[in-house]
């Protein structure tokens, strides 16, 4: 395995904490659907400090948004560390890899391999997709770039390889529930040194997946990070439980955000003064990012899990809060 | 079987323009069998087509007539005098029929009534589902009989994905997740081993990607390419 003098693969800031051991915490930014490069920056500084590197999304459920490399290069301007999401969804094994020797070049060390939402989803529904390769086979590309210095025809690469700290996606909720570990342990062998789970609200039942993935030994051979992410409302909870595939939300959360919001209960936001409404939200969203904050305190009690993943898109402003209420801040220093 | 579906009779009467003769061919084998453009559907289209062209003010002369495979150029033959009668002809088999045609009879202007729409099975009356997507490289025993080309959404060799739920695919509650069926069944069967392999990216040389495609058998073929020259 090729590696730096240090032993690192990259020596990224994330591979550095997850390797010391510190429970790592990684967030979320998602590009604007413009060239604005002033959006991302201000994204940037709010999540700057509070977390180790910050997930850059490839044109996320299949909208058209700045492209997660130049998004990427942006954010590593600003001093924060990007993780580039790379779907195959909208390349071909040569895109890709021409792609990741761009990303290399401009500095970019971490890469989350999915295989990305359908465009059915999205604003360009009647699109041509590719899906010329799939996650795994992504994760073993991108291995064999680092490892072997060799693209994916076999040429050996002549020069400067691209090299990445390689992620994955797991879905521990979704069905065949029963294949799920095996699926991550595919993962793992196709090379995934760090895995970004699916957000999780039901604990227990991920307790339950994560003693199936310590049975197969595999937090011992990959870093794996738990999706968290605070929820803004009791129907965003409801929402998610009926309608997001591989997410269970417990209705003990959703009582939870319910009883936030007592003192309105039952009234339609139409029947609230503008005030009202906003001491609602006001409301919801403190007891969003403390739901949030306990689950990660409960995280850090279940064996093999490295950190945390922390979504919160398009509510930035809410990293702080969680992370300092977890007693994660200030995050620490590795060189 | 090639599956297909009528166009539209407002689509079909604009690629017809105002040719006065047309001549409606029906294909007598796979489009028959979906009912969308055998003798059936054909006599069905000519006569509605009769009659909204008269009620549009501008008769025009319908006629139809069914061949047993319009892929085949020795049943073309069959019907030579009736398509050099025709102004347009408007073809109710898959593409391949229509192309058949137009190669067959270079001075005739042909259309198409269908849209070919996949390979795939009739899975209970009145209701079809693709099944195959014709990618030259059959994966099918790798995945106990169930296309993850063709049936997944993605076409993901390494299935699933996060989107399976119930049993469904994300993108719709009415599609099937493949890898869902493919691991059910090789569960069923004790091979969930196949399952575990990482499947290495496909060779989509051999499909459509790699460019047209053909197959040449010299022991079967009656004329070589060097007679032929």
């Amino acid at each position: 395995m090729s590696s730096n003098d240090n032993g690192y693969l990259v020596g990224s800031q994330l591979e550095k904490i997850l390797r010391a051991g510190h429970f790592a915490v990684t967030g979320e930014l998602g590009p604007p659907q413009s060239a604005d490069p002033e959006v991302i920056r201000e994204k940037a500084a709010l999540l700057k400090g509070y977390i180790d590197a910050v997930n850059i999304t490839d044109n996320q459920t299949a909208i058209v948004r700045m492209s997660s490399i130049s998004a990427g290069a942006l954010v590593l301007q600003e001093g924060l560390e990007p993780v580039i999401q790379m779907t195959c969804r909208d390349r071909n094994r040569l895109a890709i890899q021409a792609d990741l020797l761009g990303a290399h070049a401009l500095g970019l060390r971490n890469l989350l391999c999915l295989t990305g939402d359908h465009q059915i989803f999205g604003n360009h529904p009647t699109a041509k997709n590719v899906y010329d390769l799939d996650s795994l086979q992504l994760v073993q590309m991108v291995r064999e770039l680092r490892d072997e210095s060799i693209f994916q025809c076999g040429d050996e690469i002549k020069g400067q390889t691209a090299s990445f700290l390689i992620g994955a996606a797991a879905a521990p909720f979704a069905d065949p529930v029963d294949f799920r570990p095996l699926r991550l342990a595919k993962k793992v062998k196709a090379g995934a040194n760090f895995i970004q789970t699916q957000l999780v609200y039901d604990v227990k039942e991920f307790a339950t997946y994560m003693e199936k993935v310590r049975d197969l030994g595999l937090h011992e051979k990959t870093y794996i990070l738990a999706g968290v992410g605070p929820l803004k409302s009791p129907g965003m909870a409801k929402y998610m439980k009926k309608n997001v595939p591989g997410i269970l939300v417990p209705d003990e959360v959703i009582d939870r955000m319910t009883q936030a919001g007592k003192e309105w209960l039952g009234k339609k936001a139409s029947e609230l003064a503008p005030e009202e409404k906003k001491a609602r939200s006001k409301a919801w969203q403190t007891e969003g990012i403390q739901v949030c904050i306990d689950l990660i305190k409960e995280m850090q009690k279940i064996e093999g899990v490295a950190g945390v993943h922390l979504m919160a898109i398009e509510w930035e402003e809410a990293v702080k809060p969680i992370v300092e209420g977890a007693g994660l801040y200030p995050r620490p220093e590795v060189n | 079987m090639i599956t297909g579906e009528q166009k539209s009779l407002e689509e079909i009467q604009s690629l017809l323009g105002d040719a006065e003769k047309v001549l409606v061919v029906g294909c007598g084998t796979c489009v028959t069998v979906c009912f969308a453009g055998g003798s059936r559907e054909a006599q069905i289209l000519s006569s509605s087509l009769r009659m909204s062209s008269k009620l549009q003010g501008h008769p025009q002369d319908v006629t139809d007539i069914t061949v047993q495979r319009q892929c085949e150029w020795e049943y073309l033959d069959e019907i030579e005098k009736e398509i050099a009668e025709a102004d347009i002809v408007l073809s109710l088999a898959c593409g391949i029929g229509v192309q058949a045609i137009a190669k067959h009879f270079p001075d005739t202007w042909v259309v198409p009534g269908l849209n070919t729409t996949f390979l795939g099975i009739p899975v209970e009356q009145g209701v079809w589902e693709e099944r195959c997507a014709a990618c030259g490289d059959c994966v099918l025993g790798l995945t106990g009989g169930i296309c993850p080309i063709a049936r997944c959404s993605k076409s993901l060799l390494n299935g699933p994905c996060g989107g399976s739920e119930d049993g469904h695919c994300e993108i719709d509650p009415d599609v099937p997740c493949a890898w869902q069926l493919i691991y059910d069944r090789l569960t069923t069967m004790g091979k969930l081993d196949y399952m575990l392999e990482i499947q290495a990216p496909k060779n989509w040389q051999v499909s459509r990607d790699g460019g047209p495609r053909k197959i040449v058998r010299e022991d079967l073929r009656l004329i070589s390419d060097e007679t032929e020259a």
